[in-house]
């Protein structure tokens, strides 16, 4: 195993954040680069597109409105900052952003991938930094971003080479995930398996690969929790939490409440349970991450799943708080939504459904672009859209 | 077609008063305004009582503004104005007091401009300067302005063919220029190989084309000339002035200032040209904008500041005395009065009251002022032909 | 009147002297130790929980305390009747009703652990005991029938439970075993180390889940996931074990403990 190891007298390196005062606007920016999106304020009367964001159209005083634009744009100037009075810019210089003409119309600073200078052509993604506020980030064009380059690491969350925690590795989600993280050069996967054992987790071939560890954890039990903790090897980087517990059911009818207890147990108090526990590992690492998967039924709720979507509600509106408290650390709590996964939680419920394998590697994507809430498959992309466009509908249309 | 302007008839701008500059300062804004208070009560004779016009800037007084300072002050003016422009407010409380003054508003108009540096000063003022920046320029590196002028400076290097070597020779000039004046806080010899050898700071910025923080304050009075005279104050008329806010909002980069857009005006109101002008007090907190002044004042054609400046010296007995008591770059950047230290300067030249060399036979100045940087530029440009009254 | 029944104070004396001692037959009750597990279409049992209320700090700066949380069958416990259909109209059967008198009784201690040893799905039958009278003598009335299959000595390891892909595997006994121990010998109950009375595969057997079905539909007692029964004599030990009062309960953890000369 290949930890990373530090002369253990050397004071713990403190991680910063880059400034956070943003005005409402600026926020409402970041709130849909949180989702992936290269959006920039358009006059709803004129046309105009502006930047920085603005609260009326510096033209013709309109009504401005957010719109996905073209990524193009072209590096007009460049400097690296060598000084700079910010403890978390201090940390990282030299530092290298300029001035970018986009496409879209207006100009822009942007934090430049290595190997950008003044002329070339760029391709804009709209990040979220590490203390979660928007920011642009300019790519050579045409070109993936290169996962080694200094600055883009501060953007995103790399896999390789990095210790990460995949809470309920038992179910189909999780097995999944811990051979895509394999794949994708995890250093060490810390694999929890629910009691009771099982005689085949003793021969399971995925558990026992080199780079993975199958630790006892349910997240109903804090001292199991705990120990789980206790008996990683090295410093923590990533939590993946797959532990879930999917049962139908409505509220005044079918609902097994020992089993809707248990599932909300699992759903609300474990995710409550399995942050407090690692969330104290992961601050003091550079671009740690907390993963959660949330059905899309978290959004408005479903009648035939009134529990589990009640619970999956619950953990939407803790991720949002874990988040917040998360910001002055710099680690990132990254939400992930998908529609019914094709395993053995779903077997009632018609297709569209998730393959296990493609969640798990979207969420690899998510962690590798930085994307704070990302919605996996046709059901969850649905979801958010019709959510996102009116949610009082949509919540009638889901518990029609 | 534009109206013909008002010239400023019945204005007398008198009484330059520099506070000596500190490196950090344990007092505030209001103690440095008050020291520029009884510097002009020294040089003059006016009281409190006499004061019936304020004009302040400041980038240090919170929570007050000019209304706070007025009562903190004792003043009970019947004219108050707040100007919070930065390196252009120098000028603009010139141009505004002269319109009150010459309309009768008020007779004798302090205008003040004040800021302490504390240890933490610099970062705070920084962290809480515009919502662009907040926005749009802190999260990229958190250069303050030494990354956006260097943005600035990268471009327009490479538009115009300027060399740091031009841009070295204008912070020579003006550290010689400092050597005479006392209460400059960089008076060593800077050479050349000094200035190219210097670390950098936000690529091309280097050390010596960047200001040094510091706490001071800058005073003037605008009255009419029968006070001035019953008061025996010698004093200066004023030509003509400009100023201009956002200019060319659609230029990518600032590779040019308000200047460009209103300097005609300017000469066609003053009456005489660049070439009339003894001593020019441009603004410099990077040598880049002194460039840019040179080229869109009209000392140079657009695009010509390098060769400009390879044929021009610019030292105290040169062709073009700039910035005659060292200007920031050696003075250091005192906030607000920073942008009226060129106004204080360029009066003393021409009353002949000079706190270091004089500039030979200096009878007009040119007075140039630029501030604020809201975003990825300098928003505020200003500019005044001033001449002395003999 | 100070003084002591005579039985009583031999027992006490007994104890204080050592000449009796106490062998506690009960696991440690904490998180890990693991529940029964039914297929997934049932209803499940809840493994122990507890989570600290205070610790001398903020929460309680004197005192120490837990909540905690479990199924009445959870870690090591008891049975009553009215755990099972069989046993659902017994009288007194459920643990708040079971009599004080029956929660201290002589136990008879069955040793399963070669054979289980050898097979892991060992079966009591009628036969074994039959044959374990012939060598160590009669089974006497009202005693409990402990097996000590030396299936405590797996706690902590997987294959406790040892939970395969067709279910887990664990020894216990047959229908003919139970009639005999319940009709022919009235035995107050059968203790085993094991999660359930009944073996690990006896739901498929052709008289499913025996020891749950005779021994509550007859009005006696289950004591499961016992230990130390490799420290009692065959004859001899005096078991005492005694429920929670839970309302209408159907079982209870407990301490278990027997009194041996």
């Amino acid at each position: 195993m290949s930890h990373e190891k530090r002369d253990p007298l050397a004071r713990l390196k403190e991680r910063h954040v880059p400034p956070g005062m943003r005005s409402r606007a600026m926020q409402a920016m970041a709130a849909r680069a949180a989702m992936g999106r290269f959006v920039l304020q358009g006059c709803v009367d004129c046309g105009a597109v502006t930047y920085p964001p603005r609260d009326v159209c510096p033209r013709c005083w309109g009504e401005l409105r957010w719109a996905d634009h073209g990524r193009g744009a072209q590096v007009l100037s460049v400097t690296t900052i060598r000084v700079s009075t910010d403890l978390y810019f201090r940390g990282q210089l030299p530092w290298r952003m300029g001035t970018v003409a986009l496409d879209a119309g207006p100009v822009a600073l942007a934090h430049l991938h290595a190997g950008l200078t003044a002329g070339d052509q760029a391709e804009m993604r709209l990040m979220l930094d590490r203390g979660g506020n928007a920011a642009l980030f300019a790519l050579p064009a045409g070109k993936e971003p290169d996962m080694s380059d200094r600055q883009w690491r501060e953007f995103v969350v790399p896999v390789k080479g990095r210790t990460i925690l995949v809470s309920d590795a038992r179910g189909a989600i999780g097995r999944a995930l811990v051979q895509a993280l394999l794949a994708a050069g995890a250093g060490h996967i810390v694999a929890g398996l629910a009691p009771p054992a099982r005689i085949a987790d003793l021969s399971d071939s995925l558990l026992g690969m080199e780079r993975v560890q199958s630790v006892p954890l349910d997240l109903t039990d804090p001292v199991m929790v705990a120990e789980c903790m206790s008996k990683i090897p090295g410093p923590l980087d990533i939590v993946i939490n797959t532990a879930r517990l999917v049962r139908g059911g409505g509220v005044s009818a079918d609902g097994n409440l020992v089993e809707q207890r248990r599932m909300l147990d699992v759903a609300v108090l474990g995710l409550m349970r399995l942050v407090q526990a690692s969330a104290p590992l992961l601050q003091g690492r550079p671009s740690a991450a907390f993963v959660d998967i949330l059905s899309a039924q978290a959004l408005a709720g479903d009648a035939a799943f009134a529990g589990y979507a009640a619970g999956e509600a619950a953990r939407h509106a803790l991720l949002q708080s874990f988040r917040h408290e998360m910001r002055a650390t710099g680690v990132r709590v990254l939400s992930v939504f998908t529609g019914p996964s094709d395993d053995e939680d779903h077997q009632s419920v018609p297709p569209p459904k998730v393959a296990p394998a493609r969640l798990a590697r979207e969420i690899i994507t998510a962690l590798e672009t930085g994307r704070e809430v990302s919605c996996v498959g046709d059901v969850a992309v649905d979801a958010m859209d019709r959510w996102l466009a009116d949610p009082a509908l949509y919540t009638r249309e889901r518990n029609l | 077609m534009t109206r013909a302007r008002t010239p400023y008839d019945g204005v007398a701008l008198c009484a330059p008063v520099t506070v000596a500059y500190q490196r950090y300062s344990d007092q505030s804004a209001h103690w440095w305004a008050g020291r520029a208070m009884r510097g002009l009560a020294e040089s003059t004779g006016f009281g409190p009582v006499d004061i019936d016009g304020f004009c302040f800037a400041s980038f240090s007084a919170m929570p007050d503004t000019a209304v706070g300072l007025v009562q903190h002050l004792g003043l009970s003016p019947r004219w108050l104005d707040h100007i919070p422009t930065g390196g252009a407010s120098g000028v603009m409380a010139l141009r505004r007091a002269a319109r009150a003054v010459q309309c009768g508003d008020a007779d004798v108009v302090a205008c003040v401009a004040a800021d302490t540096n504390h240890l933490d000063s610099f970062r705070h003022t920084l962290a809480t300067f515009s919502r662009f920046s907040q926005d749009a320029v802190y999260p990229y590196g958190f250069g303050g302005p030494n990354a956006t002028f260097a943005l600035i400076t990268d471009a327009y290097m490479r538009a115009y063919g300027v060399t740091r070597e031009d841009f070295g020779k204008l912070c020579v000039a003006q550290r010689r220029n400092a050597r005479s004046n006392p209460s400059a806080l960089q008076r060593g010899e800077l050479t050349l190989d000094d200035y190219l050898r210097a670390r950098p700071i936000s690529d091309p910025v280097h050390l010596f084309d960047c200001v040094m923080p510091c706490a001071g304050a800058e005073a003037f009075i605008v009255t009419t000339p029968e006070i001035a005279a019953r008061h025996g104050l010698g004093v200066a008329r004023i030509l003509a002035t400009i100023e201009r806010h956002n200019a060319y909002p659609d230029d990518p980069v600032q590779l040019r200032g308000g200047w460009a857009m209103d300097g005609e005006s300017l000469w066609a109101m003053a009456g005489v040209a660049p070439a009339d002008v003894d001593t020019l007090q441009a603004y410099d907190d990077y040598p880049v904008i002194v460039a840019m002044q040179l080229e869109d004042l009209g000392f140079c054609a657009k695009g010509r500041a390098a060769e400009f400046i390879r044929a021009t010296r610019f030292e105290i007995d040169g062709d073009l005395p700039l910035n005659t008591n060292g200007g920031q770059l050696s003075l250091g950047q005192a906030g607000a009065a920073g942008g009226f230290q060129n106004v204080t300067e360029g009066l003393r030249q021409v009353l002949r009251q000079p706190l270091g060399a004089q500039v030979p036979d200096a009878d007009i100045a040119a007075i140039s002022g630029f501030g604020l940087v809201n975003y990825d530029r300098g928003v505020c440009t200003a500019a005044a032909i001033i001449e002395a009254c003999r | 009147m100070t003084a002591m029944d005579p039985i009583l104070a031999g027992l006490v004396a007994g104890i204080a002297s050592q000449r009796l001692r106490a062998v506690d037959l009960t696991n440690t009750l904490s998180p890990d130790f693991p529940v029964i597990v039914l297929p997934s279409e049932f209803g499940q049992c809840e493994p122990f929980r507890m989570e600290t209320v205070s610790r001398y700090d903020g929460n309680g700066p004197a005192w120490y305390w837990n909540n905690i949380s479990m199924n009445e069958h959870t870690g090591t416990h008891f049975d009553a009747p009215a755990h099972w259909i069989t046993g659902r109209d017994v009288p007194n059967g459920t643990v708040d009703e079971v009599r004080p008198e029956d929660f201290i009784h002589p136990a008879v201690v069955i040793d399963i652990s070669r054979e289980a040893a050898a097979d892991e799905d060992f079966i009591l039958t009628r036969a074994f005991l039959d044959d374990w009278e012939a060598r160590n003598g009669p089974i006497p009335p009202r005693h409990w029938i402990l097996l000590r299959s030396d299936w405590s000595k797996r706690v902590g390891t997987v294959s406790y439970l040892n939970l395969r892909e067709d279910g887990a595997h664990s020894p216990g006994p047959d229908a003919t075993a139970m009639r005999f121990l319940v009709h022919d010998r009235d035995c107050v109950g059968l203790g085993v180390e094991t999660v359930g009375t009944d073996a690990g595969q006896a739901a498929h057997f052709d008289e499913p889940l025996p020891a749950h079905s005779i021994l509550h539909g007859n009005g006696r007692f289950g004591l499961q996931c016992l230990t130390n029964l490799d420290q009692l004599p065959a004859f001899g030990a005096l078991v005492v074990a005694m429920p929670l009062k839970i309302k209408g309960g159907s079982g209870s953890p407990l301490r278990v403990i027997a009194l041996v000369a």
